[in-house]
């Protein structure tokens, strides 16, 4: 089983690919449609954001097993060398935007995966960690 | 003028495609997709290969170009993976530079594979633009037919019409809905449009967002918009992304939407029984 990929996102196709790899993975690892759905909108979302912000960056697929209990689940990463984000606090809340969208990408994905941890420096990149485990 | 090593290539034709023959023997001919390729199919494409590389000495190049062509086009419908071809012209580079090298004097050489060098990139080129611009020419032909089956607007009753979305949306195509929704329901008389998302795999905001500008469209032109096909878990991501969809009617199939569509146009759907029943209260 192949549990680790990197998809490029340098254009609208590049969303496509990462979402079916997402897809993939989360299937093989056990999870349900549902979950198999929250996660392919979650790295739909993080791909639009490195599609729609800046020139290119990578989503990072990887299967991963928790320490404490054993359980396995999917970490990925959204990872781009964009603007950064400036203010860190106003794109988590809902209905901020700057593209004139719906404001709700990244607090959704924040509800729709279990752990979420984003980083940034404004002029140096911006990367998003996610996990989503299985229940 | 006639150069020297395409004169030389010509006279040693034979030597050329049997050593050339063999160095391919290790080269593995795949093909996209991990399709299967049996040893045989793979030694009959090296076969016509080498026959159309050596025939461009002999041809003109407009005759060469119609060759090259075909066997390109070929190498695609098959789906042929197109770096082995130009690896296997630089075995024949290596292979004709070594003989070259036995074969003319140190002075000569120089000429020669300068010569030869250029002969080879001709090749190498023509390859790959002819490979390129016939799967630029197969891209286009597919993305003609995804266009052509994207988001039809069917009416199935008076004043009702359907638009099932089958598909990723992106901004093209979320472009496209938009227009042939408007444009049908002027042209269709709608009232009522149905939207059915059964057939999107992954509704994020963008979707959502494209989905709520259409239906505010559609309202500015007098008809209304009903949301249908959302299946449990993109309910359930919905809810997640906190998309409000408060504005729109939603039901869960198309069939309970043409219900909830003929309800808002003042229609019901009766068995023959009912009608009869119906029908003697009339009377």
């Amino acid at each position: 089983m192949n549990n680790q990929s990197c998809i490029e996102i340098g254009n609208e196709w590049g969303i496509v690919s990462a979402r079916q790899a997402g897809r993939e993975l989360s299937k093989n690892i056990g999870f349900g449609s549902v979950d198999q759905a929250r996660i392919t909108t979650a790295i739909s979302e993080l791909a639009r954001n490195i599609y729609l912000y800046t020139e290119i960056g990578q989503i990072e697929l990887t299967s991963v097993v928790k320490d404490n209990d054993g359980r396995e689940g999917i970490k990925v990463v959204a990872r781009d060398k964009g603007p950064g984000i400036e203010n860190l606090r106003d794109v988590m809340v809902d209905g901020f935007t700057t593209s004139g969208g719906l404001g709700a990408g990244l607090p959704g994905v924040k509800r729709l995966m279990d752990e979420f941890d984003i980083e940034s420096m404004p002029g140096e990149g911006t990367t998003i960690t996610t996990v989503k485990w299985l229940r | 003028m006639k150069s020297v090593v395409l004169q030389h290539l010509k006279d040693n034709k034979s030597l050329y495609i049997e050593e050339w023959r063999k160095s391919l023997e290790q080269h593995e001919f795949t093909k996209q997709g991990s399709t299967f390729s049996s040893k045989d199919m793979q030694q009959e494409m090296k076969d016509e290969f080498i026959s159309v590389v050596f025939q461009s000495i002999e041809l003109s190049s407009e005759e060469n170009r119609d060759a090259v062509h075909r066997f390109a086009n070929r190498l695609i419908y098959n789906g042929w993976a197109f770096s082995e071809f130009i690896r296997s012209l630089q075995a024949l580079r290596r292979v004709v530079l070594h003989n070259v090298s036995a074969n003319f004097t140190k002075e000569e050489f120089v000429d020669v594979s300068v010569e030869f060098e250029d002969w080879l990139d001709e090749q190498i080129t023509r390859l790959a633009e002819e490979f390129s611009k016939i799967q630029n020419e197969v891209m286009t032909m597919q993305k003609t037919a995804m266009k052509e089956l994207s988001a039809p607007l069917i009416p199935v009753f008076d004043k009702i019409s359907v638009m099932p979305i089958v598909g990723t949306i992106d901004t093209k195509r979320a472009a496209q809905i938009m227009e042939n929704l408007l444009e049908g329901i002027i042209e269709h008389r709608a009232q009522v449009v149905l939207i059915d998302i059964t057939g999107v795999p992954v509704v994020d905001t963008m979707v959502a967002h494209h989905i709520i500008k259409a239906s505010e469209a559609v309202r500015l032109v007098g008809a209304e918009c009903l949301l249908v096909g959302i299946r449990p878990e993109i309910a359930q991501t919905i809810v997640n992304l906190g998309i409000d969809l408060d504005a729109f009617t939603t039901k869960s199939t198309l069939k309970k939407g043409i219900e909830a569509a003929l309800e808002l146009t003042n229609r019901t759907i009766e068995t023959s029984e009912q009608m009869q029943s119906n029908g003697g209260l009339k009377r």
